[in-house]
């Protein structure tokens, strides 16, 4: 691992500037330096080391950038900084931190990037560094896209460093010894006659003296924390019941709320009347809000209850009412409309013969986080607060000072733990929502909380996808693959026409995880549709790789059975990827791949490289009289490093369960413009008497780390609709395949 | 009226008809029953009512004739219940919203059933949702507390 000077000009690390009381360094700038946001807030005799480390008589406090929505970043991110910092993650407090443009997220930005994720060759290199400048001048703070890893996995490290250096300076000020004569340990400088010097009673010290920044990480071979189980944070509030969530802030004089906006998304409220219900039990206020209404009351449930009675005329969808129109449009799409993007196209298609031709569909599916969305928003003369779990805090500041009509610099965003997200707290309009009722009681805390139904039924879904597939076989081998995908922007809807932030060229979550996939198949062309606008859609764990995993592997599964060859001697023959390769192996290997299986059993193997992460996947399914059971799951991903074993078992295995559990139980449906499911009873994902028993293995075969909450999602449903194709004879071409088999 | 919660009797002013739920939360700012559906399909607002596992979003506080049971009086962080003990050893939790339900049904299960096979936990913890899909540690978890309070 490079000295500092070499991260710098990777990652954009610079120097310090005097702050108030103090001093903040070590924090990123794309040529003009971003204003470091613990300034405003910091008191005399507080150093701010870092946006990522503050320290003060309250202890050492970790300014974790990324939100965490249940999948260990706190954690994380902690272990990252508290391994160069000499201190232990009992002894620090952990704070998701403000909105700010120093927390700008360059990982995410790698995505948009015309170059497949394994290509780390200088130009596709330089392509992302520029991507990661667009994203900073947005000033993006978001979580998503398993970003949290990769993007922290040097900078944490290195505001740890250039902390724990910047002490041990500040302790040899104080000392009058040489800085090498002091060591760092739990959170304190040692003195070579044993003395301990806590941090906190060196912050001050430290504001005053230039910060060390020349510093060198520690070699994997040092590392205390990175890469062993570990306890993570949060894990003792989460197993005795007293973790607190948005749901769950409370402030004196607060109010309770709920709104019910029109269901047909976007669509007017024509009229509503609420004289039944402003002399309900705890009932204050009801104020209209965008497309809605809002209740007032002096307690959650008596909220519900008066929102549910009044009477509201709703206006039509501003998109085609009816489910069967949304397909008719993407069948259009693909059949008349102009190509979006050609992103691979290697061979010649068009001269091949095609054998195999296939039709495959995704539905729209909802988030359907268990903690459903809320908010805590007081508005008052001189400034606004929210709180709530967010992963796009400075969309939400911008947002909410528009509304307001404050500056930006008087919002004030506060992130809370999160009861789960799955991208749909990418989105805010709960927070809006909450705004504008806390504008009609200025002084008054609101807090907002969906209806489980309202949740679901407001929710922007995955897109819907149609893919059409063609193909050809020759000599046992795969030899041409066309796939040509349809599906409405998810930029257009989430990026552009909800967060005004224009996304130029092609939509690449289109063709996310179909066009870059590492197989050197000769005649392979990939072309993305953009559909018009239906539904308004978002993004959904693993994004347009949800939907294109299946498609891609479903399709190569049925070209692979057509050439009468192995679905994984053939995948690793036509494979260019070494660590991709090794990932299949290790499935293979770890379930006995080719072994004898009992006259009822099927298996079924699936890969997909998403966000960077090779993921494949072999399932077992017992084909037995209540239905198909899913017995087994292998699942191996390369990550180039496992930061936590304990919590990256734990993620993947949940990554599978999501991606099983939608491709067999769930859907989102329109009719007369309305998502016609709206609780768990008709969108529940899986259960644990569903739940496969999951063999987790991480790989490590590369020198740069990626993310894993996301990428074991889409290779789940494929590898299952290969099982039951060879369970049954006939292979699933739609999710969620419970309509055409049944589960047990 | 009158509700023993955690041992505590409490004197509350409300509807007959408000669920359980909205009385432990919004009134005695209790906030280990987590409200996830409302409707008893997702188990995250799981208590105990005379030592029985219910859905409080479910139960009309006017039906309630017995003492109640939350999570908080299940044990905490300083002394934890066998199956939050469990919980934390095999660090179950993703998000954690579930949790606090899982482990209510858990040691329901545990209380009827003290060494609960594969098709047992299926059978009983079924009914409680996790949306992070901690199926296979919740699994784990169970048996370790089914241990651990047979080994007293
Ligand atoms: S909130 Fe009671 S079961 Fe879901
Ligand atoms: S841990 Fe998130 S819902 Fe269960």
């Amino acid at each position: 691992m490079g000295r500092i000077g070499t991260i710098a000009r990777r990652t954009f690390l610079v120097g310090s500037a005097a702050i108030l009381g103090g001093v903040a360094f070590g924090y990123y700038k794309y040529k003009q330096p971003v204003d470091n946001p613990l300034d405003d807030d910091l008191a005399q005799g507080e150093a701010a080391l870092t946006p990522y480390v503050l320290i003060n008589a309250d202890g050492v406090t970790l300014i974790t950038p990324r939100a965490d929505k249940g999948q260990g970043a706190y954690s994380v991110q902690a272990a990252l900084i508290a391994e160069e910092l000499d201190i232990e993650l009992d002894q620090i407090n952990v704070d998701p931190g403000p909105p700010s443009a120093a927390y700008w997220n360059t990982a995410i930005a790698g995505e948009g990037v015309p170059f497949p994720s394994t290509d780390r060759g200088a130009v596709a290199e330089g392509m992302r560094g520029f991507m990661g400048a667009v994203v900073k001048l947005m000033g993006m703070q978001i979580t998503g896209g398993s970003t949290t890893v990769p993007d922290g996995f040097e900078k944490l490290r290195a505001a740890g460093a250039v902390a724990r250096e910047t002490l041990k300076a500040a302790a040899a000020d104080m000392s009058g010894l040489a800085v090498t004569q002091l060591k760092t340990e739990r959170g304190a400088v040692v003195l070579p006659d044993g003395k301990r010097i806590p941090y906190q009673a060196l912050a001050a010290k430290a504001a005053e003296i230039a910060p060390v920044t020349d510093v060198t990480l520690r070699p994997s071979t040092q590392w205390r924390l990175v890469g062993k189980p570990m306890q993570r944070v949060d894990m003792v509030a989460k197993s005795t019941g007293t973790q607190s969530y948005g749901i769950d802030m409370r402030m004196d004089g607060m109010v309770h709320a709920a709104v019910r906006v029109n269901p047909r998304k976007g669509g007017e409220m024509i009229s509503f009347d609420a004289s039944e219900v402003e002399t309900m039990r705890g009932v204050q206020k009801v104020i209209p809000v965008t497309g809605g209404v809002g209740v007032i009351a002096d307690n959650t449930w008596r909220a519900f209850q008066a929102v549910d009675a009044i009477e509201v005329e709703w206006d039509s969808a501003p998109y085609p009412a009816e489910q069967d129109q949304h397909w008719q449009v993407l069948a259009d799409t693909i059949d008349t409309g102009d190509a979006d993007a050609t992103p691979r196209d290697d061979g010649d298609l068009d001269g091949a013969d095609a054998t195999v031709e296939v039709e495959y569909r995704a539905p729209y599916l909802a988030h359907a986080p268990l903690e459903p969305m809320n908010a805590t928003v007081l508005v008052t003369d001189s400034r606004v607060d929210v709180w709530t779990g967010n992963q796009i805090p400075r969309m939400t500041q911008a947002s909410v000072a528009k509304m307001t009509g404050m500056d930006a610099d008087d919002v004030h965003v506060h992130i809370l733990m999160m009861g789960g997200s799955f991208g749909h707290r990418l989105e805010d309009e709960v927070v809006k929502r909450a705004t504008e009722l806390a504008m009609a009681m200025k002084g008054t805390p609101v807090k907002l909380t969906y209806k489980r139904e309202e949740d679901t039924l407001q929710d922007f879904t995955r897109p819907i996808a149609m893919m059409r597939g063609r193909g050809a076989v020759a000599d046992g081998k795969v030899t041409a693959m066309e796939i040509k995908v349809a599906s409405p922007s998810v930029m257009d809807s989430q990026m552009v026409e909800r967060q005004g932030f224009p996304v130029p060229g092609p939509d690449t979550t289109i063709t996310q995880a179909l066009w870059d996939q590492p197989y050197a198949i000769p005649n392979y062309r990939v072309t993305g549709y953009r559909a018009p606008q239906l539904g308004p859609v978002s993004s959904w764990r693993s994004v347009g790789a949800s939907q294109n995993g299946f498609f891609h592997e479903n399709f190569l599964n049925a070209l692979i059975h057509e050439a009468g060859a192995d679905p994984v001697e053939e995948r690793l023959r036509l494979m260019t990827d070494d660590p991709s390769r090794k990932t299949l192996e290790a499935v293979a290997e770890m379930s006995g791949w080719g072994g004898d299986l009992a006259a009822n059993k099927a298996r079924g193997v699936a890969f997909c490289l998403s966000f960077g992460t090779p993921c494949a996947q072999i399932i077992e399914i017992t084909n037995g009289e209540d239905g198909i059971k899913l017995d087994k799951v292998w699942v191996a991903a390369e990550v180039g490093k496992v930061v936590d074993p304990v919590n990256f078992e734990n993620l993947v295995a949940g990554g599978v369960i999501w991606g099983l559990g939608h491709a067999i139980n769930s859907q989102i449906t329109y009719a007369d413009g309305m998502a016609e499911q709206e609780n768990f009873f008709d969108f529940e994902g899986l259960r644990n008497n569903q739940a496969p028993e999951i063999f987790v293995r991480g790989m490590e075969n590369r020198d740069y780390v990626t993310g894993v909450g996301e990428p074991p999602v889409p290779p789940a449903a494929p590898a299952l609709a290969e099982a039951i194709f060879r369970a049954t004879g006939e292979r699933p071409t739609q999710m969620p395949f419970g309509e055409s088999f049944d589960f047990a | 009226m009158k509700l023993s919660v955690n041992g505590v009797m409490h004197d509350v002013d409300v509807e007959d008809d408000m669920p359980l739920l909205w009385v432990l939360r919004d009134e005695l700012k209790l906030d280990g029953p987590k409200y996830g559906c409302g409707v008893a399909a997702c188990g995250a607002c799981t208590v105990h009512v005379d030592g029985v596992a219910v859905r409080s979003c479910q139960t009309l506080v006017g039906d309630i004739d017995g003492p109640v049971t939350t999570i908080e009086g299940l044990g905490n962080p300083s002394e934890m219940h066998a199956v939050q003990a469990a919980w934390l050893k095999h660090q179950v939790a993703q998000c954690g919203y579930c949790q606090g339900g899982q482990m209510m049904q858990a040691a329901d299960l545990l209380a009827n059933n003290t060494a609960p096979t594969d098709e047992d936990i299926d059978d009983a913890m079924s009914g409680n949702l996790c949306r992070c899909g901690t199926y296979p540690r919740i699994r784990a978890a169970v048996k370790t507390a089914a241990q651990s309070l047979q080994e007293g």
